[in-house]
């Protein structure tokens, strides 16, 4: 589904990216930790196409085609989604306006005509339950006034609403209180399917408790240092990354 | 029968006016307010550039081309209104064609029989108690060059009296059409009077019919708001073509009366808005809220002055610009608190857009409190689109088209809610995606 091959970015003449690689097949789940500043949100940023970051080097496919070459908004239509670690407020443009735009132009991309009122607000009533996001919030200006959790679990929301096939979610779980984590999580898992892959972006194994992945991979200054099953989580949780940074370093 | 005469300058203006005034309409009451206004326009001068309130609209380039004077009714031969009206807006239609109003195409179905509607210069005759008591008013001719020229010169508009516990169901709705061959001049001036506990809706657009020249209408509109009245007041500026505009809106609040008033610009090459409020009694409520969305070459100039006299007074402004192409918009918003007027609330915001790098916005705000207890506030912005609002919308598949419109409707959504009839905001809904689809 998404293949990156050396990929180096950066943003006002300085290089974070370092020559990345990753290879995320369909259904997978892809948890990426890693020390604050190392680069993780940059990557996330990157894959959705933010025109600030610079690529200067590597290749990224997304199901088979050239994301690099993609406008961002492509990029969604093609199917990826990008769950920020600070969604920002928007006042004066509903979630709920802006979803139903959304996923028109999403289908008119894909050819199909827009899709009817009553089968959109029966899709939002759906995905509301999903997340457990209250009606009030999704029919308010988006992210405007919403609480730290609030904002993540709309972007939940908004992620369940259209379907990606590769949902990036960067540090969703920080800022969530217990419930919330569990209800996010039952959000994710329940949108996981075989031919739906997620990289899941964390600080904390608790998480990974949850939405259990199939691989995890520590960033350490713009490159993978290492990989590992779902016990390697367990491991930073316990001895940190000092340890890691001495493998790198050592290396 | 037109009278025309090339006209360039502030000497020549006050000549002309010798030559004129006895084809005026009006009584001696009239005339002799006319006869101060000359003199007052020939003490001030058209504005030069040196004078603060004109600093950023050349008035003088403006009136260094040689246009014709009218003053004398034009008659425009059957034109079809029905573009010029809002569609499912069930109002009251007058239509001024360059200043006059025109019987023949203005429609009121069913107004309330106490209400008057009619010329001006039929007020001048058959309603002279409240021309003496209102004409020139509102509207000072000491306090600025437009407003004594226009007084001299007031040749037509419209007169609406909505007596005392009057509500007027409908909305009126104004259409301003200018048509002219030839560079021409106008000094359109209407006078409402609102009665006590009254209750009125006006609307009032401003187009062009087939202008392929140059034309200048420098209108005058005064509203006297008596208590506890109830006044909207909106004006859409819409295809101006040639027109250029120098508006004055000049009201007058008695104790516990609102008046809330809209101005959107959107078209329009050359426009300067006068927006003058004083609060004569207790308890008054002002909402003046603006909007305007600039391309090419335009030139918008919006001026408000709000004079809290009395004490209780809530005023409260907002003022949006979207500008785009090499125009140029200034806001310039004074507030007065004179020593009386203490528990004044006076707000006051000015937010704006640059969609192009040689867009150009002035936006200033002039505070002056003499009284002590006062709540006053402003705040003015001038920013381009935000980046990162457009990237998260874009980051969930809206093209970036569509999510810059979003966004600048979101922008102005706040002024457009100020719009209480459903049918004007869904008409200028219609306006501003057109204009914001350029
Ligand atoms: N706009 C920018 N200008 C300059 N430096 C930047 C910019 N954005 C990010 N950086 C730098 O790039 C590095 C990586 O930042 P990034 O946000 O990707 O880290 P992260 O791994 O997501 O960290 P965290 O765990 O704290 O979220 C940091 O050193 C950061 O300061
Ligand atoms: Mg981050």
């Amino acid at each position: 589904m998404l293949t990156i091959k050396n990929l180096r970015a950066g943003i006002e003449g300085k290089e974070i990216i370092k020559g990345f690689n990753l290879e995320v097949k369909a259904g997978e789940v892809h948890a990426i930790m890693g020390p604050n500043g190392s680069g993780k949100s940059t990557l996330s940023n990157v894959l959705a196409g933010r025109e600030d970051y610079i690529v200067s080097g590597g290749e990224v496919s997304f199901n088979g085609k050239n994301l690099l070459d993609m406008s961002p908004e492509v990029r969604a239509r093609e199917g990826l989604f990008l769950a920020f670690q600070y969604p920002i407020e928007i006042p004066g443009v509903s979630n709920i306006n802006f979803l139903k735009t959304a996923i028109n132009e999403i289908r008119a991309y894909k050819g199909i005509g827009p899709m009817e009122a009553k089968d959109f607000l029966k899709l939002i009533k759906e995905k509301q339950a999903l997340v457990e996001l209250q009606g009030s919030l999704a029919g308010r200006s988006v992210n405007e006034g919403f609480s730290g959790g609030e904002k993540k679990r709309n972007e939940i929301f908004q992620m369940a609403v259209l379907e990606p096939t590769l949902a990036i979610l960067d540090e969703t779980d920080s800022g969530l209180d217990i419930d919330a984590l569990r209800i996010v999580a039952n959000g994710v898992n329940k949108l996981r399917s075989e031919n739906r892959s997620f990289i899941v972006i964390t600080h904390y194994q608790r998480l990974l408790d949850y939405i259990v992945p199939d691989f995890v991979h520590v960033l350490y200054d713009g490159v993978i240092v290492k990989s590992g099953g779902k016990e390697l989580a367990l491991e930073l949780e316990e001895k940190g990354y000092d340890w890691i940074k001495k493998e790198v370093v050592e290396a | 029968m037109i009278t025309a005469e090339k006209i360039s300058s502030t000497d020549k203006l006050v000549s002309d006016f010798e030559a004129v005034k006895k084809t005026l309409p009006g009584n001696s009451f009239v005339q002799s307010i006319r006869q101060k206004a000359i003199e007052s326009f020939s003490a001030l001068g058209i504005p030069a550039r040196e004078n603060e309130e004109y600093k950023y609209s050349n008035v003088q380039k403006l009136f260094s081309e040689a246009v014709t004077l009218s003053v004398v009714e034009m008659t425009l031969s059957k034109i079809s209104i029905d573009k010029y009206l809002i569609p499912n807006l069930d109002a009251h239609i007058i239509v001024l064609i360059n200043g006059f109003l025109s019987e023949e195409l203005s429609l009121l179905k069913n107004l309330e029989k106490s209400v008057v509607v009619s010329s001006l210069q039929k007020a001048f005759e058959k309603h002279s108690e409240f021309i003496e008591r209102h004409f020139s008013t509102c509207a000072d001719i000491n306090s600025d060059a437009f407003i004594a020229l226009n007084t001299a010169y007031a040749s037509d508009g419209v007169f609406i009296n909505v007596p005392d516990n009057t509500v007027v169901e409908k909305p009126i709705h104004i259409i301003n059409i200018i048509a002219a061959k030839e560079s021409t001049f106008f000094f359109p001036r209407n006078l409402f009077v609102v009665g006590k506990s009254a209750q009125v809706q006006l609307v009032e657009t401003f187009e062009t019919h087939d202008l392929p020249v140059k034309a200048i209408s420098t209108s005058v509109t005064e509203i006297a708001i008596n208590e506890n009245a109830k006044v909207q007041y909106y004006r859409l500026q819409n295809d101006c073509g040639n027109g250029q505009q120098i508006n004055t809106v000049s009201a007058s609040q008695q104790k516990n009366s609102h008046f809330d008033t809209n101005t959107v610009t959107l078209s329009g090459g050359w426009v300067r808005n006068n927006l003058n409020i004083a609060l004569n009694g207790e308890n008054c409520e002002s909402h003046l809220n603006g909007l305007f969305i600039t391309s090419d070459t335009q030139h918008v100039d919006n001026h408000t002055l709000v004079d809290h006299r009395k004490p209780h007074c809530e005023s409260n402004q907002t003022y949006k610009g979207i500008l785009d192409g090499k125009s140029t918009g200034i806001f310039n918003g004074k507030i007065f608190v004179q020593r009386d007027a203490q528990k004044t609330n006076a707000y006051q915001s000015s937010k704006n857009i640059l969609l192009s790098d040689d867009a150009t916005i002035n936006a200033k705000p002039q505070l002056e409190i003499y009284a002590d207890d006062v709540k006053c506030s402003h705040g003015s912005s001038t920013g381009k689109i935000d980046e990162d609002a457009l990237f998260y919308l874009r980051a969930r598949g809206l093209g970036i088209e569509s999510a810059r419109k979003l966004l600048l409707h979101a922008f102005v959504n706040d002024v457009m809610q100020t719009i209480r009839i459903n049918a004007l905001r869904d008409y200028l809904e219609t306006l501003i995606h057109k204009k914001l689809g350029e």
